[in-house]
């Protein structure tokens, strides 16, 4: 049962990345990357942690990526192009990440531990969690919230349009010249 | 009692829960048709069936023969999946929304909730956060300036909301002390509603219902939609049966919006319960469906009475008065409840 | 009811595998941003499964750090990929090449 719903959840995680690498248009990426998120929190139920896999779909799911799709959306972001950067990237890209991956797969799997997990194995409700939360971990949870206003104002400051430049002192009519453009406007 | 009978029950109660949804969906478009005519000094539909209480059936059968336009420039996929996703997500909520105590049909006792997660609320938080996207991709996948605009508008109008409404349920959850939705009604027990609870409960509700208002985009907030501004919004470009979904998602958050309402601030279906066992059941849900009911006449009261906001007030107001009050709120009630966790001000 | 650990893990690895694959060869600044958060959501699970492991609540903890780090990384990276596309007009990376027009 637990195998079944982990193969689930599992496979609907890795079709959601695969087609993140594979679609061209940005906006298809993102929505992939949503199924991959929701998913995740499904994996994240099956483990028993359920607040996290509540904060989740809240937090990354409901709030980062539609941040994403919103940039997507202003930018107009279009279709990615054939180019010679990107036909380089994936000759080298691919076989790389391929080595990479599998020499840290045989490393890690060497030294597996063959532990066995059961399904809800976690304590995963919020009053175990709130007692950690703001007991032994509060000094980084203050950290954190300090963090997201130092974000909050950078990215404010850095998405601001610039300020318009004033236009240079001669070219403003002169205190002397604009009694005189008046006065031609009454004659009219 | 066994995983067949606990699986057929389950099924029958979701299908009961979506039917009854559905139909109040469709009957708070006639509640809102009526109240508005009534307020606007003139009969509304009266027509089909008395009272016009046909009138659904008849929009339904009109949305269903309409022709369903696809204009050959929207991007195909994003554009049918919009709407989906939006009644999808519309829709899911309301299976943690517990009506009522639990009934007793021969030996099978079954609470009146699809299912009592002890993150209940959070759920429901999190899936008005994925009702977003519907907006989102709807107005941008119209390829149309103004159901771009409209689209992104209402999304980040949404959004900012969104935090508000998340802050001001905080100090429900510490006056109950638990996420689950039924826990909390419980701790609501001989008129000590989260309501009464004055001034942070008070103040806690009104944030939390004008929060609401703007997170399901109506009125006062409705600029992203409205007839007379940008077209029609981020649904603009579609007809028939898609804005007939785009229609029962507004109206079905409204369903939830409501629900949350009672359940959070005035009791849920706490109520004076007498007779015998079948009618002890049944009298809980009476009082939360005439509860919610009210909710929605105030929901469709409010959209008649009150002149919109232009979208910058709007976006000033959410962030720069609804924000700090909801976090005050919170800062004040957590020292309260931490000081005296059985103080009530008003008895 | 159970499954070994390494499933999980292996879950986390492919997550990780197509991120990195994503940020080497995607040419949208945007999607190489999506691929950091792949990144950071395998991650994400390892740091759950192997709290499940040792039934250990610190590594949900953790998670959150790294969700409210994400976060704040996603909105002060976004933000200068909108100062960027103001003034390159692009938003291909192999384009953005000159540190200054």
């Amino acid at each position: 049962m637990h195998l079944i719903l982990f193969l689930f959840f599992g496979g609907i995680c890795v079709a959601g990345a695969v087609n993140l690498l594979v679609q061209r248009h940005p906006i298809n990426s993102a929505l992939s990357l949503v199924v991959v998120m929701a998913s995740l929190a499904g994996e994240y139920l099956l483990l028993g942690a359920e607040f996290v896999a509540a904060i989740q779909v809240i937090v990354y799911a409901g709030a980062i990526m539609v941040l994403f799709i919103f940039t997507i959306m202003l930018l107009n972001a279009g279709e990615e192009e054939r180019s010679k950067g990107s036909r380089v990237a994936i000759l080298l890209g691919i076989p790389g990440v391929a080595i990479g991956g599998v020499l840290v797969a045989w490393t890690l799997l060497r030294h597996s531990n063959t532990a066995w997990v059961p399904m809800f194995a976690l304590p995963g409700d919020p009053r175990a969690i709130a007692r950690l939360l703001f007991r032994d971990f509060l000094l980084p949870f203050e950290v954190t919230s300090v963090l997201i206003l130092i974000a909050i104002m950078g990215a404010v400051v850095l998405a601001s349009k610039p300020e318009a430049v004033a236009p240079p002192k001669a070219a403003e009519p002169t205190p002397r010249e604009a009694p005189e453009l008046v006065a031609s406007g009454r004659e009219r | 009692m066994s995983i067949t009978t606990f699986a057929i029950v389950s099924i029958i109660k979701s299908i009961a829960v979506i039917f009854v949804l559905l139909t109040a969906v469709a009957y708070s478009v006639w509640l809102e048709r009526k109240v508005s005519a009534h307020i606007q000094n003139r009969w509304g539909p009266t027509r089909v069936g008395p009272f016009g209480l046909l009138q659904p059936l008849a929009d339904g059968v009109k949305f269903i023969f309409k022709e369903d336009l696809t204009q050959p420039y929207v991007y195909k996929t994003l554009y049918i999946a919009s709407p989906i996703i939006a009644v999808v997500f519309a829709i899911t909520a309301i299976s943690v929304i517990p009506f009522g105590n639990s009934i007793t049909i021969g030996s099978i006792t079954t609470p009146f909730q699809i299912t009592d997660l002890n993150i209940g609320l959070l759920v429901v938080l999190g899936i008005t956060s994925m009702g977003v996207y519907g907006v989102a991709l709807a107005g941008w996948s119209s390829n149309s300036k103004y159901s771009l605009l409209g689209g992104l508008r209402a999304s980040a109008q949404m959004i900012s909301y969104e935090v508000s409404l998340g802050l001001s349920l905080i100090p429900v959850l510490m006056l109950a002390g638990s996420f689950s939705l039924r826990e909390i009604v419980n701790k609501q027990q001989h008129l000590h509603w989260n309501f009464f609870y004055f001034p942070f409960g008070t103040l806690a509700f009104f944030v939390y219902l004008i929060s609401a208002y703007a997170e399901t985009n109506r009125t006062p907030f409705d600029l992203p939609e409205a007839e007379s501004e940008l077209v029609a919004g981020y649904h603009t470009e579609y007809s028939a049966m898609k804005f007939a979904m785009f229609f029962m998602a507004e109206y079905a958050n409204m369903v939830t919006v409501a629900c949350l309402s009672t359940l959070l601030f005035f009791g849920g279906w706490l109520g004076p319960v007498f007779g015998p066992p079948i009618v002890q059941s049944l009298l809980p849900v009476l009082w939360f469906c005439l509860k919610v009911f009210f909710f929605m006449f105030l929901y469709v009261w409010v959209r008649w009475t009150l002149p919109r906001f232009r979208y910058d007030q709007l976006m000033a107001f959410g962030w720069k008065v609804l924000l700090p009050t909801a976090v005050a709120n919170l800062v004040v009630t957590g020292l309260v409840v931490a000081w005296k966790p059985d103080i009530w001000l008003v008895k | 009811m159970t499954i070994p650990l390494s499933c999980y893990l292996i879950l986390s690895g492919i997550l990780f595998t197509c991120g990195v694959l994503g940020f080497l060869i995607k040419r949208n600044i945007i999607t190489i941003f999506m691929s950091i958060e792949l990144m950071l959501n395998g991650v994400n699970l390892s740091f759950v499964a192997f709290a499940a492991q040792w039934h250990a609540l610190s590594g949900q903890i953790f998670v959150f750090f790294v969700m409210v780090v994400a976060a704040a990384e996603a909105a002060v990276g976004l933000a200068i990929i909108i100062a960027v596309y103001r003034t390159r007009e692009t938003l291909n990376v192999d384009q953005v090449n000159l540190l200054k027009l």
